[in-house]
């Protein structure tokens, strides 16, 4: 279904948008790159393999919904999304300014294409269903695709809304969770267990899917497959490295929520660099 | 704006004002098929089975998960319903006060977020299920509204009105029966204050069922040669600054009576409208910065001091004030 050449150009996307993440990150001098980073190629597949949306008209009423339930990571969501034509790139170094679309958090109220304000934890997920509702309601047939963190889950809430999507066979739904074993006091295992994680899952009726977070080829099985379940919401635990691409931040939970220092982004945007060099390579070599 | 034998208490028909959101939310799902409903597991407490009954496919029931229905409700909002979220007040805005905020306030999602059995009047459960800081934690939001209407036919009449109007409103309902005294002529309009009757020596602004108890007090006022005025502030948030000011310009002292804390509710609201544009002596009828506990609705009013007795010694004391 992925063929060399397309995987590849989602790499270097991928790739893009990293160091977009690192750029915006550090001009901001605060945000979290380490989720960010983690869910690059997650966010890379939605908006440029997935999705049915337009850049042009963000409200188009047929469009999926995505919901960032874990709000934090929105770096990555921005950085796509211009990547994709929603806005011109050079406004990703607005990000966290003062008067800028970009707030910290998603915002409605200042980027209506985020579909919800989310951040505080636990509560997109409840936005997703209620719009996974709606859909039902309407009869349309777009899909609601809900980024989740591992540690966000803690919250009580997202049990009640897997409770109520299961429910209401909301198959139209579908949540992917960032399983990166981070979150800001430390290891989640430490902080929170989770395990078993797909039982528990399985266990609120949902159909539940396991793929390396940064394999194109699984993420976007994953995601199709979700289309053909015809009676329960979906679940796809993507095992991520926090901080992926970027060898000194990756699996370490400090850059959970820490903007690199100048020095530290020339470092990693070297690293990003060679890397696209490679692909770029790949990619002239497949193209003949 | 009265009925007219609204002065015989024992001749007025009862109803309690969640029974008013009832007819009032079947009457508007009616009128617009966009309106769906979510319970938290109340639905019989809400008076929301005729609802149910009547459009079974826009009715959500989402067990007892008050968080998740605040969140439930604005993502159904934000894909273009009309919305509304019923429980207990003392779970929906009290549980689920920071989803209210974040998912329903920030969003400015249209949502209706219906908080039943509100105040000391809910009796025998005790001070658990007594919401008395409602309308202070939900007035405090962005973007919120908030409506504590004073009798069933009102609650019906606010209920059709936050209905057509766009945005996250608070309605607060009680339990208890209690007296049909405003007229079906009355019009309801958010924001506008009621002035039932003027006032000369005083004025009392009261909101909820206690307003026919403010009534009841300025009958008795009267017969002491004091005129009081009466004011039913249905609408706690937006404020209606001009009725308010008016009357305190008109009369010179204020009561302010709700069976709410004192800290942050309706007379917290009135005073930061007087302290800024006419500053008068105000006494607070309300519940002073304590718990409730079971009893009759009759019998904790007396206690907690929200009775004619203690209307009464209000007005002595902001009389004295002038």
């Amino acid at each position: 279904m992925l063929n060399k050449q397309k995987e590849n150009q989602l790499k270097i996307q991928a790739n893009i948008i990293r160091q977009d993440i690192i750029k915006m990150i550090t001009a901001a001098g605060s945000g979290h790159p380490g989720g960010s980073l983690g869910m690059t190629d997650i966010l890379t597949a939605l908006y440029f393999g997935v999705l049915k949306h337009n850049p042009k008209k963000p409200l188009w009423p047929e469009r999926d919904r995505l919901i960032l339930s874990n709000g934090h990571i929105v770096p990555v969501r921005y950085a796509a999304m211009a990547r994709a034509g929603y806005f011109p790139v050079q406004r990703l170094k607005t990000l966290r300014k003062f008067g800028s679309p970009l707030q910290g958090h998603p915002s409605l109220h200042d980027f209506p294409a985020m579909e919800c304000s989310s951040g505080p934890l636990g509560q997109g997920i409840s936005v997703a269903v209620g719009m996974a509702l709606a859909a039902k309601l309407n009869k349309k047939s777009y899909r609601v695709y809900c980024l989740m963190g591992d540690g966000e889950i803690n919250e009580g809430q997202c049990w009640e809304a897997y409770l109520l999507a299961a429910k209401y066979k909301l198959n139209n739904l579908t949540v992917i969770l960032d399983r990166n074993n981070i979150q800001i006091d430390g290891r989640s295992d430490e902080v929170m267990p989770l395990n078993p994680l797909a039982a528990k899952y399985r266990a609120f009726n949902f159909k539940v899917m396991t793929v390396n977070g940064h394999n194109f080829s699984e993420i976007l099985k994953a995601l199709q497959a979700a289309g053909w379940e015809r009676s329960k919401p979906t679940v796809i635990i993507a095992r991520t490295i926090p901080g992926k691409g970027v060898t000194y931040m990756e699996n370490d939970y400090q850059w959970h929520g820490n903007a690199p220092k100048p020095e530290q982004a020339k470092e990693a945007l070297d690293q990003l660099n060679k890397e696209l060099l490679t692909l770029q390579h790949v990619a002239k070599k497949l193209a003949k | 704006m009265l009925r007219k034998n609204w002065q015989n208490r024992e001749k007025l028909q009862a109803q309690a004002t969640r029974q008013g959101f009832g007819e009032g939310l079947l009457a508007a799902a009616k009128l617009d098929p966009n309106i769906v409903a979510l319970c938290a597991d109340l639905t019989g407490s809400l008076n929301m089975t005729d609802f149910q009954a009547a459009f079974p496919d826009r009715f959500f029931q989402v067990g007892v998960a008050e968080q998740n229905m605040a969140g439930v409700g604005a993502g159904l909002a934000l894909s273009g319903k009309t919305v509304f979220i019923s429980s207990f007040a003392a779970f929906n805005p009290g549980r689920n006060w920071e989803q209210i905020r974040v998912s329903i306030g920030y969003n400015n999602a249209n949502v209706k977020v219906i908080g039943s059995h509100a105040g000391l009047s809910v009796g025998e459960d005790g001070a658990t299920h007594q919401a008395l800081e409602d309308l202070a934690t939900m007035r405090v939001i962005p973007n919120m509204s908030v409506i504590s209407p004073a009798d069933g036919l009102e609650a019906k009449k606010a209920t059709l009105a936050i209905a057509r109007k766009k945005g996250p409103f608070y309605l607060r309902l009680c339990r208890a029966k209690t007296p049909l005294f405003t007229s079906p002529e009355a019009k309801f309009v958010i924001g506008q204050a009621q002035v039932l009757q003027p006032g000369r020596d005083l004025t009392l602004i009261a909101t909820g069922p206690l307003v026919y108890e403010a009534l009841a007090a300025s009958l008795a006022l009267a017969k002491l040669g004091l005129k009081a005025g009466v004011i039913n502030l249905h609408t706690v948030k937006p404020i209606d600054q001009q009725a308010i000011v008016k009357a305190a310009k008109a009369t010179g002292a204020i009561v302010t009576i709700e069976d709410h804390q004192a800290y942050g509710g309706l007379g917290s609201a009135v005073a930061e409208v007087l302290v800024k544009h006419c500053p008068v002596p105000q006494e607070f009828v309300a519940v002073k910065d304590t718990f409730g506990e079971s009893g009759q609705p009759a019998e904790l009013f007396h206690k907690y001091g929200l009775d004619a007795k203690h209307i009464f010694t209000a007005v002595k004391r902001v009389l004295k004030r002038k």
